[in-house]
């Protein structure tokens, strides 16, 4: 524990010692502020629908572009070899990297909760039960492509493939249950319960099942699994 | 205690390093000496974890590598090739990130970092960004990260490339303490480095050792000719022919002209000296003798010898 501490705030220090961090933040902020106007004063409609929906669109680039240098540029620089010649176990090094990079993206939930606070001041008959399970929702989809980009970040040493890889990887999770029409029906269901979307929209409906629930948590827990594999095989290269 | 047994690394096809053994004790210095791509670094990263080796084993205090990696990694303190720091990083807070990492923290960590900012000398870069510091400063910053836990083993990786002369003499004083008490083993492709720092020598080449003794051990092992230089002035060609006849023990090697003197390259074999007969006979044939410099052999000749005998049996 003490040193999955450690990682995580050194990485965080790194995100807010480079732009990166504050990057991501602000063009976060841009996107969804955006978003959430254009409804706001075109159609008077004051709700965080439109927000939450955009937000996983957003997700597919900016959550690769976070997790891109976590483990590749540690190879790129040398760094691992310092690291993995440390008393540190490979889980401790990962779910480390993973919470800071989560830590981010959830940093950009936050930002966007401005606009909820605008609505609390002019909207009416605010659901609050749904922006909580929106947030929730949008908090475990983070966290699965935040575990996906580690993954992608584990799997070379260059930040551009990683991020590459990484994209393509959510891309898959994100568009599984738009191309059910393609699919036997026999599959239908698997590839739905595997879909991310499938559970975000579960969860934004206001419905906590722990089945969803389940979903998000072995998900991240396959791909983190994986990483540590991955840093497992170099040894033996 | 460092014992290395068989140990066999190969990289895809490549044999990096075959079959080699040695033993290191506690309160030695060991120099690690090989041409770039030797299999100097391929050992070190297997010594310490980092690689895992095709065949062999690796016991460090008696406990195998791979059964305890984490257990023998506390005690090792590493400072690989080229150093590779993290640049975005604050001098301090990379060696506060070591620390916990090594379970130093709160007072005893305090005390370890005045330790390691005394020993290394980063008073003055200690909350600079590490991409602001010079290279002599990041080998030594690098130094520091090895020893924050004030380990019983270091194994540094060409420690000093980068430094400038007085930084050399630094770190080479420094290795030198360290090693009164500790095990250090250092590799290095310059020959200088290790003669002047380390009391044990082990030579690799292309995987294997070829090697292993003192400073000493490998000098006299090994039987060359030692090589003197005679400069003189005023001297007919026809004496210079005479010489070897006159003095057979002597060979000469190369001869040349340079501002009116005559410059000769001699050799005669290690055990004899016959530096008198060559001043009398400079006397004899009417020489005026500027210079008179014998260079006995030295680590450079054994190591170009013992690697290059090797190319000629491969």
């Amino acid at each position: 524990m003490r040193n999955l501490k450690a990682v995580y705030f050194k990485e965080m220090k790194s995100y807010f010692n480079s732009p990166m961090a504050y990057i991501f933040l602000v063009i976060f902020a841009v996107i969804t502020g955006y978003f959430f106007t254009r409804t706001f004063f075109l159609f008077n409609q004051s709700d965080m629908r439109s927000l939450f929906n955009i937000i996983p669109l957003v997700y597919l680039f900016f959550i690769p572009a976070v997790t891109m240098s976590l483990i590749a540029r540690e190879k790129n620089l040398g760094t691992m070899e310092v690291i993995s010649t440390l008393p540190l176990k490979d889980l401790d090094f990962v779910a480390g990297k993973f919470l800071a990079a989560l830590s981010l993206v959830l940093a950009g939930l936050l930002v966007s909760m401005v606009h909820f606070i605008t609505l609390t001041q002019v909207g009416t008959n605010i659901d609050y039960g749904a922006v909580f399970t929106g947030y929730l929702g949008l908090a475990l989809a983070g966290a699965v492509y935040s575990a996906v980009g580690t993954f992608a970040s584990s799997l070379t040493d260059n930040q551009v493939v990683a991020f590459i890889i990484g994209i393509f990887i959510v891309l898959i999770f994100f568009l599984m249950d738009k191309m059910l029409m393609f699919v036997p029906v026999a599959l239908t269901g698997i590839i739905q319960y595997l879909s991310v979307d499938y559970h975000l929209s579960n969860i934004s409906r206001g419905v906590i099942d722990s089945r969803n629930l389940i979903y998000f948590a072995s998900v991240v827990g396959l791909f983190l699994f994986m990483t540590v594999r991955m840093l497992e095989i170099r040894r033996w290269k | 205690m460092i014992k290395v047994e068989n140990l066999t690394k190969f990289y895809g096809d490549v044999k990096a390093v075959k079959s080699i053994n040695f033993e290191l004790n506690d309160g030695e210095i060991v120099g690690f000496l090989g041409a770039n791509g030797a299999g100097k670094s391929t050992t070190l990263k297997v010594m310490t974890g980092f690689l895992t080796p095709t065949s062999g084993n690796v016991y460090v205090n008696d406990l195998e590598i791979q059964e305890h990696t984490l257990e023998i990694q506390k005690h090792i303190g590493y400072l690989p090739e080229l150093n590779p720091l993290y640049s975005e990083m604050r001098v301090y807070d990379l060696l506060e990130f070591t620390g916990t990492i090594r379970n130093i923290t709160g007072k005893a960590f305090k005390n370890s970092l005045a330790r390691v900012v005394e020993q290394c000398g980063l008073k003055e870069v200690i909350h600079r960004m590490i991409s602001e510091c010079s290279k002599g400063y990041k080998q030594r910053i690098g130094l520091a990260c090895a020893m924050i836990h004030d380990p019983n083993i270091l194994i540094l990786d060409e420690p000093v490339t980068g430094l400038d002369p007085n930084q050399i003499v630094e770190i080479r004083n420094l290795i030198k303490d360290l090693g009164r008490e500790k095990l250090v083993l250092m590799s290095s492709h310059i020959l200088q480095e290790i003669q002047a720092t380390v009391n044990r020598i082990i030579i690799i080449n292309k995987g294997e050792i070829v090697a292993d003794g003192t400073n000493e051990e490998l000098m006299s092992g090994f039987i060359g000719n030692t090589k003197l230089t005679l400069e003189i002035k005023n001297a007919e060609d026809e004496t210079i022919k005479t010489l070897t006849e006159k003095i057979p023990s002597i060979s000469l090697v190369d001869t040349k002209s340079h501002n009116g003197s005559q410059i000769l390259q001699l050799e005669y074999a290690k055990d004899l000296d016959p530096r008198e007969e060559l001043f009398q006979y400079a006397v004899d044939s009417n020489w005026v003798v500027t210079e008179m410099s014998p260079h006995s052999v030295n680590l450079e000749s054994v190591f170009r010898t013992l690697t290059m005998e090797d190319k000629a049996n491969a």
